[in-house]
């Protein structure tokens, strides 16, 4: 790879890009340029995946250029992406878990012949680059989520890259590895390589970013450049790209901005309570599952959550949280061990006898399992409870009942729709969150178990969410919190276990500075450290 | 106002979505039979004569009876998204249940009770035989159409063993089972000659349109069929699901079966496989899954069988002409909902690769003309 003399620049000028309803990007203009680590920040929704999938050659904009040092650039497929230089690292691994590193990093080869040999020895260069030692004989599966990144990038520089793209590459890490991975953008971008990187959180683009553009609502709403960045300071940094990104909206977030916009460290928001005082409302005893699918099942789980608490379960994405939330929901059965919910054996019971008892659930995946896309708002708010009195009399809807009870949900919680019988799939994320809370939380919840319930959503939402959680916590309900997203963990919960594997590895009580570090070394000395 | 017209609208569009393709079919066969020597004029004037005129409307509605059950045999199947392409076995064991253990029963008890007995039978026989693919599916997740497929073609197998073992009819040399008499079939619409059996499959058409929409079982299978994952979380057992849709579904289609023969064979030859769910399958879909909308395009299809089976002989054509119309509906069909859903969600017909082709030359001109 040869550091060219004069820095290349790559170029955005007027990039509109519009789906049904909504408009992803408006005109955005903004100039990419090597040996720059250009951070691209915004809210979920404010348009950054789009323009990274038009960078990426994976969406053709409506209108507006992309030029490379001055020549247009026609990106109207992946293919001419890699071969203009372009390398994205997508937020989800695109790693074939059954192939070993090498196979998966020539993966884009175009020749006839496999060539080994040299594959072998691009990879030693890149691995020098990157500061990673990686074995290309290893599965991709094998591999830790850290390790599994530094694969990722060097699989998108692999043919000599002009551009390297991150899309919201700390999302999944612990502090130490969010540590690693500036480390190898830092000598990327020493070796001449323009780097975009994109977060939701203000103090990444701070700490990584040698310029910052702020999208919102699918606009440029803000760019400080190179040399502004420099003389501000900390604080000035925080006040300028904050405005950018909340705009009109600062005044409703109110104080709580720079926290949501993952400014400063987390700290924790709710009320401490005397857990001695608080009577067991749920516990498992040594729990494990069994379900057909092929994710992680939970392992020896044992814990116990008390009324009015918030228990927080940290650790990386698919460790075993899907299987604890169905496991306590009712939805995947233990095996062995005890759910206990009350002082009453639950073990047996299924998914609408807990519903009824007040065990409730809020999945990670609200289009697919939490809603029915093709069915409407108010059959939605109801489902939970189909052939029950008053909205079945025997064996037949009664549409009145469905209608009021859905508007009276749809009032309480400000579910933007345009109609209760609107197609539930039609609505944002935001809003189709908000039916799961409106049906979740209502007719007699005593436990709430919620998963990732803020991923993907815009900030005040997000915020929306959190006190919805707060507030059922300090009426006495609740809430078994788990999440990816260790800010959120220390804001919300008054203890956070971590779960590694299906199993329960450390647990933390949430009372003070430094939960998030401790929290970070249990993940790290489960994961990172077997291998 | 603003949503009643949307409402309007949508409804046009829902009509037109599946007239549309049938019109589309038969301009296009019309094409076809031009290309071929033959008047289609002639042709279609011989399937209105044929299938209509006369007393020929009553042969046409005979032959929508078991069309209808079958038709709403699969719409079970399909709205909980399982695809049961196991009908023409089904439907042959059904009606080999009719006309093999037909003649014994009716000379044992009343005529009643032996058409109960029989109806029953080929119920249960269908569902059992769903019991392999529906259980595969239902524990290891088994793709159905393939299983089903399979079970088809042993079922037929079995349809004509039976008919040329234990059932033959030894006064014959065909292989065929022993006609029932004409007392014990089942009796006519009186003034016509068109069996009750029409009659149950209207009746079944518009409960199961009831059940679909109005009852908590029917939500819950639309929740199946729409996401079996949100099926789970809301406790609907996905196991239970998948074998009773699927037993329901080849149940009715084995009644089919029996229906037909009783209603209107009265014996069942070897190798006889008369093919209805492969004709009623674009039907179905026309149908949007609703067994009421079935009824008049199942009826259509009655009228082109019936009527078109002659007019096709009187225009120099095969039989096997309907065929290539229910087919030419097929390909109709799917074009008209690819371009109707992407005028839905306001995109062009175009996929984007080949409209980019197309605008480039305009494009490359617009540019030089700025420059």
């Amino acid at each position: 790879m040869t550091t060219p003399i004069a820095p290349d620049v790559i170029s955005l000028r007027g990039i509109t890009k519009a789906f049904p309803g909504v408009v992803a990007n408006d005109h955005i203009s903004l100039d990419i340029v090597s040996g720059q680590v250009h951070c691209l920040l915004g809210e979920n929704g404010a348009g950054k995946s789009t323009l990274i999938s038009i960078l990426a050659g994976m969406q053709q904009p409506d209108s507006g250029t992309i030029a490379i040092n001055g020549v247009p650039a026609a990106i109207n497929s992946p293919k001419v992406a890699v071969d203009y230089g372009i390398g994205v690292v997508h937020q989800h691994s695109t790693l074939v878990p059954a192939f070993t590193v090498l196979e998966n990093l020539m993966l884009g080869e175009s020749g006839l012949m496999l060539e080994k040999k040299r594959a072998v020895e691009r990879l030693d260069e890149l691995a020098e680059l990157l500061g990673a030692q990686i074995d290309p004989n290893v599965l991709a599966s094998d591999l830790g989520l850290g390790q599994q990144q530094q694969v990722e990038i060097a699989k998108a520089i692999w043919k000599g890259s002009r551009l390297l793209i991150l899309d919201e590459p700390t999302s999944m890490l612990t502090p130490q590895a969010i540590e690693h991975l500036a480390e190898s953008v830092d000598r990327v971008k020493r070796q001449g390589l323009a780097v975009v990187f994109i977060t939701h959180k203000l103090r990444e683009a701070y700490s990584m970013g040698d310029c910052v553009t702020v999208l919102r609502g699918g606009r440029n709403v803000g760019h400080i450049s190179v040399e502004e960045l420099a003389s501000y300071d900390e604080q000035q940094a925080q006040d300028a790209i904050l405005s950018a990104m909340f705009g009109e909206d600062i005044a409703t977030v109110g104080a709580d901005a720079a926290e949501l916009a993952g400014a400063t460290a987390a700290t924790r928001e709710i009320q401490a309570i005397d857990l001695d005082r608080r009577a067991v409302r749920l516990s498992l005893a040594g729990v494990s599952s069994r379900g057909n699918s092929r994710d992680v099942e939970v392992s020896d789980v044992t814990l116990e959550l008390h009324e009015g608490e918030i228990l927080g379960i940290a650790g990386i994405d698919g460790h075993g949280q899907g299987a604890l939330a169905e496991v306590v929901a009712g939805q995947r059965t233990a095996h062995a061990g005890r759910v206990n919910f009350d002082g009453e054996d639950v073990t047996r019971l299924g998914v609408r006898r807990r519903q009824q008892l007040g065990i409730r659930y809020v999945t990670d995946d609200r289009l697919h399992e939490g809603t029915i896309g093709s069915m409407s708002v108010a059959l939605n708010l109801v489902v939970k409870r189909i052939g029950q009195r008053p909205f079945w009399r025997f064996g037949q809807i009664q549409r009145k009942a469905v209608d009021a009870e859905a508007a009276a949900q749809i009032a309480k919680y400000e579910i933007r729709t345009p109609s209760p019988a609107t197609r539930a799939g039609t609505l944002s994320g935001g809003n189709i969150q908000k039916i799961l809370l409106a049906r979740e939380l209502t007719n007699g919840a005593q436990l709430v178990v919620v998963n990732k319930p803020t991923y993907g959503l815009d900030l005040k939402t997000v915020h929306l969410v959190r006190e919805i959680l707060i507030d059922f916590a300090a009426k006495g309900g609740s809430v078994l919190l788990l999440s990816t997203d260790l800010d959120e963990l220390v804001e919300l919960s008054h203890r956070i276990e971590i779960v590694s594997s299906g199993r329960i590895v450390g647990s933390v009580a949430n009372d003070g500075p430094g939960t998030a570090e401790k929290v970070g070394q249990y993940m790290t000395g489960a994961i990172e450290g077997v291998h | 106002m603003g949503a009643e017209h949307q409402r309007g609208r949508k409804a046009l569009d829902e009509v037109v979505r599946s007239v549309l393709p049938v019109v589309l079919a038969l301009v296009v066969a019309g094409l076809i039979i031009l290309a071929m020597g033959s008047n289609p004029l002639d042709f279609f004037a011989g399937v209105w004569t044929y299938g209509v005129t006369g007393s020929n409307w009553q042969r046409s509605l005979v032959l929508m009876a078991p069309l209808l059950i079958v038709a709403v045999g699969l719409i079970v199947a399909f709205r909980g998204q399982l695809w049961n392409l196991g009908y023409n076995g089904q439907y042959l064991l059904g009606a080999v249940v009719a006309s093999g253990f037909g003649p014994y029963l009716f000379d044992a008890m009343p005529v009643w009770l032996a058409t109960i007995v029989i109806f029953l039978g080929s119920l249960l026989v269908g569902a059992i035989w769903s019991l392999v693919p529906s259980i595969l599916k239902a524990r290891y997740g088994t793709n159905e159409i393939i299983t089903s497929l399979v079970m088809s073609f042993i079922g037929i197998g079995v349809a004509n063993l039976l008919i040329k073992g234990p059932f033959k009819d030894t006064t014959t040399p065909q292989p065929q089972t022993a006609v029932i008499g004409d007392e014990n079939l089942l009796a006519y619409i009186p003034g016509t000659s068109i069996h009750v059996g029409l009659i149950i499959a209207l009746v079944l058409a518009v409960v199961a349109q009831f059940v679909f929409s109005r009852t908590s079982f029917g939500l819950r299978m639309d929740i199946f069929g729409a996401s079996p994952k949100a099926a789970r979380h809301v406790g609907i057992n996905s196991t239970w699901m998948v074998i009773l849709l699927f037993a329901l579904s080849s149940g009715l289609i084995a009644f089919a079966g029996a229906v037909d023969v009783l209603g209107q064979y009265s014996y069942q030859r070897a190798n006889w496989n008369p093919h209805y769910g492969d004709a009623v399958m674009p039907f179905v879909f026309l149908a949007r899954l609703s067994p009421i909308a079935a009824i008049p395009l199942v009826g259509f299809y009655a009228v082109l069988a019936t009527g078109g089976t002659l007019a096709a002989q009187q225009a120099g054509l095969n039989v096997d002409f309907l065929l290539v119309i229910v087919g030419l509906i097929l390909i109709f069909m799917t074009i008209t909902e690819y371009v109707g859903e992407r005028r839905r969600l306001g995109q062009s017909y175009l996929p984007p690769g080949l409209r980019r082709t197309l605008a480039r030359p305009f494009q490359t001109g617009a540019a030089r003309k700025e420059s």
